[in-house]
């Protein structure tokens, strides 16, 4: 280890945080351009209607606006979604949920705009809708696609009909293991659409110039995606599309795929100026994405001793009019269902329903709280059948360093038991001072990072500093600063010496995204071989100035190369540099490409069909405790206490990573306690932060403590591996586990409201014996 | 169209301690007026609403949402944002704790919470954890979890002297 500034472990300040603490920030609805035209939307009224055409003359008289565009400027044939092709860059032919965007403006000043989509008229014919997916799936409903089997598809999802996608993973004979069980407990678990609520809106400004390309600066979790979705939902060809990002208010999930960039992309190609449209709080919610509701019916079998033997699970997800991330979810959450635990003999299967509603995708999880939240609950109604204590259960079955996951795929870094081991004392939990109205409630979980490519490109400059180019964009979670100091930590530089490129799909090298807790491990590999490129380049220069072999070189701290032990004879980066510029070489540049290729399934241990991710990734886990109050007058829930630890490798930057564990609870909070979307029939009812409320200072617990586990996986950077889902997946478990260890009630649906409470201990009858 | 022109007019305000004339019609907000004509960015829209508490900024000294209030309400007013308030030392100190504390991830809501947390340092030089979290139960933060929000609140107050 070098002591240098910014050092791996270090708890270094992100990078950004004078900008933002200055207000200097950027985000998109800060840039500004001359002459740049505004956007608006024109919202679908309806769930499902067929559009039969467009009357725009009178938006298109009003004085100031520029252009129009709706529909008719759309090939069908173009079509985007990151699993299934099934998706316009907006309303084309039909529409399929109340909000979706039908039209957009272009006009002088935003007034115009939206004043000018109120008189876009759209001739509709009403359609039967959908809303439930259950009644999606019934033979007879309405078809959201007319013919969703003939779309592309990158797996074998098996869209048909509303089906958009399904997927089935079984190991070991589930239906034959149920005799060998003493325990059987089975139920049926719901979860509600969460609003990932990042305190930005999205939007989005396109530039064209003469030539007819584009450059979009958008918010969003990767630009290369949204290179993509874009060209693909408009059919350009890549190369006339330059992405770019300015700081992003946040992420979650929700900005990773498209949402309103193809509509003003096709805003400045009709207009030939620059358009900027910033969605507002209310169209955010209706027109963008959010978490899916999950239907979980799930059966478990253990031993008398509590020693588990067998699941099975069957989902249904509401994905919505669009496939989005929804095929990936279910797959992952199928993946995972299994927690952290050895179950010999598993059924895991479900089905991913279209219906008329907003599409359902990627947040923080990917699927995992929702199936947590009932496979968590369920262990501990069999840990109370068989008389062992939650932990002691947890603890018995949990894998083991040398186990592999569900499927076969093996497990090189393991820390869970000392996650649990510091839960359970940090908490008390042996303790546990039974207070009246209060409880303790326990979850484990898992995730796994890895998936998909990344490139880095780390370029020394001529005065021997560095610059480092990842094209992962930093949503707010500090991985600008993370890469940094690895960077650094390879080339054993202080951090002030590297600098880090905004990504740009013109300059940088592909990064899949800002998705599924990758950055650190993924971009993270990537740098290290990038790094260890130049660290090689340099010593091939050093050994020609200082003539002597490579194998004698080392790289000593502050960016100097010198024979191995005699420290005076040394050269500098900048030395370096310098004659690789004007003298010999050429400049230093160093690259690294890779793609995770460990199998997710060994086919000799699982059967998979519908596997939407052949290759995964490395797992991080989890363990948390919660701590509540339950009032009984007003069935409000209080979490007072939590503690959560997190296996993550390594702690590249314990602050940041630490403020993710933190972040992810109170998120996970609001999951289990107060947030949810609402539809009346097919409308949103609560689109704003007036009617949907997420956690406050006011309901943050008085004891929030995050805990990093360090393991030191192999192939990580540095032992890292990943922070950023982890810390949510549990919470509603350990949350609803605390209320049940309160009151004596399970409560199998969430959100848990101080309302369902409250009619639950009516029901119960311990409301009128308190 | 026309109704809405016919009302526009310039008014004179009091932005940062100095005199700035932007054009409002009765309906324009502080916040349009700040964003959208002056180019003051730091007040960020998060709701638009009143909720979310990111367009905090300062009006005679009280912290006050720039999107519910009316620009021509201001008239007369000392209106000071993020940006103005930044040579003072009470925010120097706030700065320098969010930013190394771990108390911003993505910075949106940030400067609406320093807006917040140095209206609380004006009048309580020492809050302990109720009182901070009491003065800025109305800003909204979705990343951190509000734990290093509050423990930089108090650590700028110590490293200003505190109650001492």
């Amino acid at each position: 280890m070098t002591a240098l500034a910014g050092a791996v472990g270090q708890p270094l300040a992100q990078l950004e945080g004078d900008e933002k603490v200055a207000g200097r920030a950027l985000y998109i609805a800060d840039l500004h351009r001359a002459g740049v035209l505004h956007g608006a939307l024109v919202q679908s009224p309806h769930a499902h209607a067929r559009i039969r055409g467009y009357d725009v003359a009178a938006a298109r008289a009003l004085p100031g606006v520029r252009a129009v565009v709706t529909g008719a400027d759309l090939d069908p044939k173009h079509r985007m979604g990151a699993f299934v092709k099934d998706e316009p860059a907006f309303a084309q032919g039909k529409v399929r949920y109340v909000g979706e965007i039908v039209a957009a403006v272009a006009a002088d000043t935003e007034v115009i705009a939206r004043a000018a989509a109120r008189l876009v008229r759209v001739d509709y014919e009403v359609l039967p809708s959908v809303v439930d997916p259950a009644a999606a799936l019934e033979p007879g409903a309405p078809l959201i696609h007319d013919n969703a089997a003939s779309y592309i598809k990158v797996f074998d999802a098996g869209t048909q009909g509303n089906v958009c996608s399904r997927t089935e993973f079984r190991t070991g004979d589930a239906d034959a293991a149920w005799s060998q069980c003493d325990v059987v407990v089975e139920n049926t678990y719901t979860t509600q659409a969460q609003a990932h609520l990042s305190l930005e809106p999205c939007g989005a400004l396109a530039e064209i110039d003469a030539a007819g390309r584009v450059t979009l600066w958008s918010a969003n979790q990767s630009v290369f995606r949204v290179q993509a979705s874009v060209c693909e939902s408009l059919g350009l060809p890549m190369t006339k599309l330059r992405c770019l990002t300015p700081r992003v208010g946040a992420g979650f999930g929700n900005k990773m795929e498209a949402h309103v960039q193809p509509a003003v992309v096709l805003l400045a190609m009709k207009t030939g100026r620059s358009v900027k449209l910033i969605l507002s709080r209310e169209e955010d919610f209706e027109t963008v994405r959010a978490r899916h509701p999950f239907r979980i019916r799930v059966k478990t079998g253990a031993t008398a001793d509590g020693t588990l033997v067998a699941r099975e699970i069957e989902l249904l997800l509401d994905g919505g009019a669009y496939g989005d991330d929804s095929p990936g979810v279910l797959g992952y959450a199928l993946l995972m269902q299994c927690g952290p635990y050895r179950i010999p003999h598993v059924l895991a299967h479900g089905r991913v329903a279209y219906t008329n509603k907003l599409r359902f995708g990627a947040f923080r999880g990917f699927g995992v709280p929702q199936v947590t939240f009932a496979t968590e609950s369920q262990l501990d109604e069999i840990a109370a059948r068989v008389g062992i204590d939650p932990i002691a259960l947890r603890r018995k079955n949990m894998l083991v360093p040398g186990d592999p996951w569900f499927g076969g795929q093996a497990i090189r870094s393991n820390g869970l038991a000392e996650c649990v081991d510091t839960v359970e004392r940090e908490s008390g939990w042996k303790e546990r001072p039974k207070a009246m109205r209060r409880g303790r409630g326990v979850a484990l979980s898992a995730h796994i990072s890895g998936l998909l490519a990344s490139g880095a490109i780390v370029r020394m400059l001529e005065d021997g500093s560095i610059l480092l180019n990842t094209g992962a964009v930093d949503i707010g979670q500090g991985s600008n600063t993370v890469l940094t100091q690895i960077c650094a930590e390879s080339l054993k530089v202080p951090v002030d010496q590297v600098a880090i490129a905004s990504p740009d799909t013109d300059g940088s090298p592909y990064n899949w995204g800002t998705t599924a807790s990758r950055v650190t491990y993924v971009a993270g590999r990537s740098v290290v071989g990038a790094a260890a490129e130049v660290e090689k380049m340099l010593k091939e220069h050093a050994g020609e100035m200082l003539e002597c072999s490579v194998d004698d070189l080392e790289l000593l701290p502050g960016g100097r190369v010198a024979i191995k032990g005699v420290e005076e004879r040394a050269v500098t980066f900048a030395q370096i540099s310098g004659r690789a510029h004007w003298a010999a070489g050429g400049p230093i540049i160093g690259t690294h490409s890779w793609v995770f290729d460990q199998k997710t399934f060994d086919p000799k241990r699982a059967v998979a069909l519908g596997l939407p991710f052949a290759a995964i990734g490395i797992f991080s886990f989890n363990a948390v405790v919660a701590e509540v109050e339950v009032d009984e007058v007003t069935g409000k829930v209080r979490v007072v206490g939590a503690w959560s630890a997190c296996d993550i490798g390594r702690a590249i930057n314990p602050l940041m990573a630490s403020g993710q564990v933190e972040g992810a609870f109170v998120q996970g909070m609001g999951f289990a306690l107060t947030e949810e979307m609402v539809w009346d029939g097919a409308r949103l009812a609560n689109p704003s932060l007036m009617d949907y409320k997420i956690p406050t200072f006011a309901e943050l617990p008085e004891t929030l403590r995050a805990y990093l586990i360090e393991s030191d996986e192999p192939s990580g950077p540095f032992g890292a591996k990943s922070v950023g889902e982890l810390g949510i997946n549990g919470v509603a478990a350990a949350i609803a586990n605390a209320v049940a260890d309160a009151t004596g009630l399970r409560f199998r649906d969430l959100p848990l409201t101080g309302e369902r409470v409250l009619r639950g201990l009516i029901a119960q009858g311990s409301g009128a014996a308190a | 169209m026309s109704a809405l022109a016919a009302a526009d007019e310039r008014i004179a305000l009091d932005i940062n301690g100095e005199s700035v004339a932007v054009h409002a019609v009765l309906s324009t907000t502080l916040l349009t007026a700040l964003r959208d004509e002056l180019h003051l960015t730091a007040a960020k829209r998060g709701c638009n609403q009143g909720v979310c508490g990111a367009c905090t900024v300062s009006i005679d000294g009280e912290p006050m949402r720039a999107c519910l209030s009316l620009a021509h309400g201001c008239t007369g007013r000392e209106v000071r944002t993020l940006e103005g308030l930044a040579g003072d030392p009470r925010m120097q100190a706030l700065q320098r704790a969010f930013a190394d504390g771990g108390a911003l991830q993505c910075g949106f809501c940030t400067p609406g919470m320093l807006v917040a947390a140095h209206a609380l340092l004006g009048r309580d030089a020492d809050p302990d954890d109720a009182a901070v979290r009491k003065a800025l139960s109305g800003n909204l933060c979705r990343c951190t979890g509000y734990v290093k929000i509050i423990a930089a609140v108090r650590s700028a107050a110590q490293a200003l002297g505190g109650a001492a």
